[in-house]
């Protein structure tokens, strides 16, 4: 099967959806001519228009607002914030607006938006750009947080999340934009539900998005060593499928976390207190967290390296659990 | 353009402020009486600018409202039970008790709801003219808001979104001179917000927002000016708040001889005086629709009074739509 990029596989699910519902436009800083600070709109202009694929002033407030306003009333928005650190200029129009409006309005009103976002540390872009900020938005009810992996989630997921009558945080690893991985051409979809990504007997590691590729490695590495870890891709931090987690820590006895974003408060913290709520008989060990330090993202090289979760990091974790 | 008003649609408006200002004073009596529970926004001395100008709006109209909103809703259609209901906290209020004063929408009455952030819904009155103008609707879409809002950076990334786009949104600024206890003259250094409009390149005007013929009048020529592609316009209403910002505000940052003024500026009383001494109505038959309408406001209120409350199991209930879309994916091919 051929092979894309994660950015070449968002792009096709763009194009799919433009080609699919009139209903979906999509709007954000640069993204008709430019393609995108996020570069996986190109050629959407060209193929569907200056009405459904419109550059915006930077104004995320705006950008957000606009969206909300729209999927209101029957429109399917896709806007773009061309940096996840950029939801603090628009917090509001997310936390009180967007995830608010279904509840507080008794489930009469629906807003299928997608924010489309970049995450995440590795490209020297500082500590502004840099961040990792999904647990933020899980704190907040209401609204749906997507992480893809790779690119074959990324088209499915992304397809999935235009489908939603909810709104969703589409969130893209900004390291992951280059990586292929095999992708139909045909539309598909991903479900928000974990996914095993390879079975192991000893060890449960729990991960999502670039940080899934992490936890292979080492589990690849760990295999060499006799140990078998069983890595679990949750691909959605909201809604959160536990069932699959569980059901390996049951098997496993042991488990560790492992995302890109900070520790304190990070969303290992929430799945650790999962596994001892609900599986606390099973375990053999405390959870592990392995995630980047309390502290924002630094610039320089060698500092970005290592605050950045490596296989290292993640096969330490492992032996002191299992030791 | 509507701007000749029969005798009917005059006393029909008549009855929307007078709707309005029974509800607010029947709210302020719930409150005495602790039954809204919490704080009450009246919107006592404004109605003239929410009656005279959904009376051009229609169900597919859109418009997004403020903390001081139900005269919005009412001047929208909004049933006042439901209305009472949800003041009050019960299961049959619009939204079934999960959002109260602040909270309420009616998407069957193009109402995409009232908001408990000043600010709030500006951006998404914009948005909501932006995804009429994708679907190629004939129709605007209108944000309620105060001065104190105009201060807000969603007031101003939405003017200028609206303005390069061209959408049919009219930004209604309801200047009733304080954010809660902040006058005007300390939160901005302008003599008009319209004024602000120019920063935008849009159309700003300021009218006498407690003359209702006025407001009627003008927003007419604004609705026409906006639904012509001509762009969205910023107008300003001078009004007043002529209550404290809810029930329950000591009031002690400004004047009782200001509020007195104000109150002799009454927009029901000086329609009141429109209609009997220009265009002849009765002074009896006002009296029969204030009375018509006090009952009908005292009815909803009690009948909201008897509906139940909200049922714990349904707490959890609501906050996602549990739906997909169904749209059939076709692949697109690059040519």
């Amino acid at each position: 099967m051929r092979k894309l990029s994660m950015r070449q596989a968002v792009n096709e699910a763009l194009h799919t959806a433009f080609n699919s519902d009139e209903n979906i436009f999509t709007i954000g800083e640069d993204i008709a001519v430019y393609g995108g600070q996020l570069r996986c709109s190109y050629d959407l202009l060209d193929h569907f228009g200056a009405e459904r694929v419109r550059d915006t002033p930077i104004s995320e407030i705006a950008i957000v607002g606009a969206g909300i306003g729209a999927a209101m009333i029957g429109r399917r928005p896709i806007v773009e914030l061309s940096y996840m650190d950029f939801i603090g200029v628009c917090f509001d129009q997310i936390l009180n607006q967007a995830a608010k409006m279904r509840y507080m309005y008794g489930g009469r009103v629906s807003i299928p938006l997608v924010i489309r976002t970049q995450c995440g540390a590795g490209l020297g872009n500082g500590a502004q750009h840099s961040q990792s900020l999904e647990n933020i938005l899980s704190h907040v009810p209401g609204i749906r947080v997507v992480m893809p992996s790779n690119a074959y989630d990324a088209k499915g997921l992304l397809l999935r999340a235009i489908r939603d009558n909810n709104p969703v945080v589409f969130v893209e690893h900004k390291a992951l934009y280059k990586k292929k991985t095999e992708v139909p051409e045909e539309p598909y979809e991903v479900g928000y539900e974990s996914e095993v990504k390879c079975q192991g007997k000893d060890i449960t590691i729990i991960s999502y998005s670039a940080m899934v590729n992490v936890a292979l490695d080492a589990a690849e590495q760990l295999q060499e060593e006799g140990i078998e870890a069983e890595v679990i891709d949750i691909k959605s931090i909201e809604p959160l499928d536990m069932k699959p987690i569980l059901k390996s820590v049951e098997k496993t006895g042991h488990a560790i976390v492992v995302h890109e974003a900070v520790k304190k408060s990070g969303f290992g913290g929430e799945i650790a207190a999962q596994i001892q709520e609900y599986a606390f008989d099973s375990l053999k060990k405390p959870v592990l967290r392995v995630t980047a330090p309390d502290i924002p993202v630094p610039f320089a090289r060698n500092l970005e390296l290592a605050y950045v979760p490596d296989k290292n990091h993640v096969i330490e974790a492992v032996k002191k659990t299992l030791n | 353009m509507e701007t000749k008003l029969s005798k009917e649609k005059m006393l029909e408006m008549y009855r929307v402020m007078i709707r309005i200002r029974a509800f607010e004073n029947e709210a302020i009596e719930l409150a005495k009486a602790n039954i809204t529970r919490a704080a009450v926004h009246t919107y006592n001395g404004e109605e003239a600018i929410a009656v005279g100008v959904c009376a051009h709006l229609s169900d597919k109209d859109y418009i997004t409202s403020t903390h001081r909103g139900h005269g919005h809703c009412i001047a929208k259609g909004a049933d006042m039970r439901r209305m009472f209901a949800e003041l009050m906290g019960r299961e049959t209020g619009y939204c079934k008790g999960k959002g109260g004063s602040m909270h309420i929408a009616d998407l069957a009455t193009g109402n995409l709801g009232a908001n408990g952030i000043v600010g709030g819904g500006i951006p998404m009155a914009m948005g909501a003219a932006l995804g009429l103008q994708i679907a190629h609707q004939n129709n605007l879409s209108v944000s309620f808001f105060g001065d104190g809002a105009s201060n807000e950076g969603s007031f101003h990334e939405a003017l200028n979104m609206a303005s390069i786009w061209n959408l049919p949104v009219v930004f209604i600024c309801e200047n009733n001179k304080f954010g809660i206890s902040t006058s005007t003259e300390k939160s901005m250094n302008i003599e008009q917000i319209s004024d602000r409009a120019k920063g935008y390149g849009i159309k700003g005007l300021t009218i006498d927002g407690n003359d209702l013929l006025e407001v009627y009048k003008t927003f007419a020529e604004v609705k026409a000016h906006v639904l012509s592609g001509k762009g969205p316009v910023l107008l300003e209403m001078d009004t007043y708040r002529m209550s404290g910002h809810y029930f329950g505000d000591n009031e002690n940052y400004r004047d009782r001889a200001d509020v007195d003024k104000w109150k002799e500026k009454d927009p029901i009383l000086r329609f009141e005086s429109v209609l009997t001494e220009e265009f002849g109505v009765a002074a009896e038959e006002l009296k029969m629709i204030e009375k018509e309408e006090n009952t009908a406001v005292l009815a909803a209120s009690e009948q909201a009074k008897q509906d139940p409350e909200p049922a714990i199991e349904d707490m959890m209930d609501d906050l996602y739509d549990p739906t997909f879309e169904e749209i059939a994916w076709q692949v697109f091919v690059k040519g």
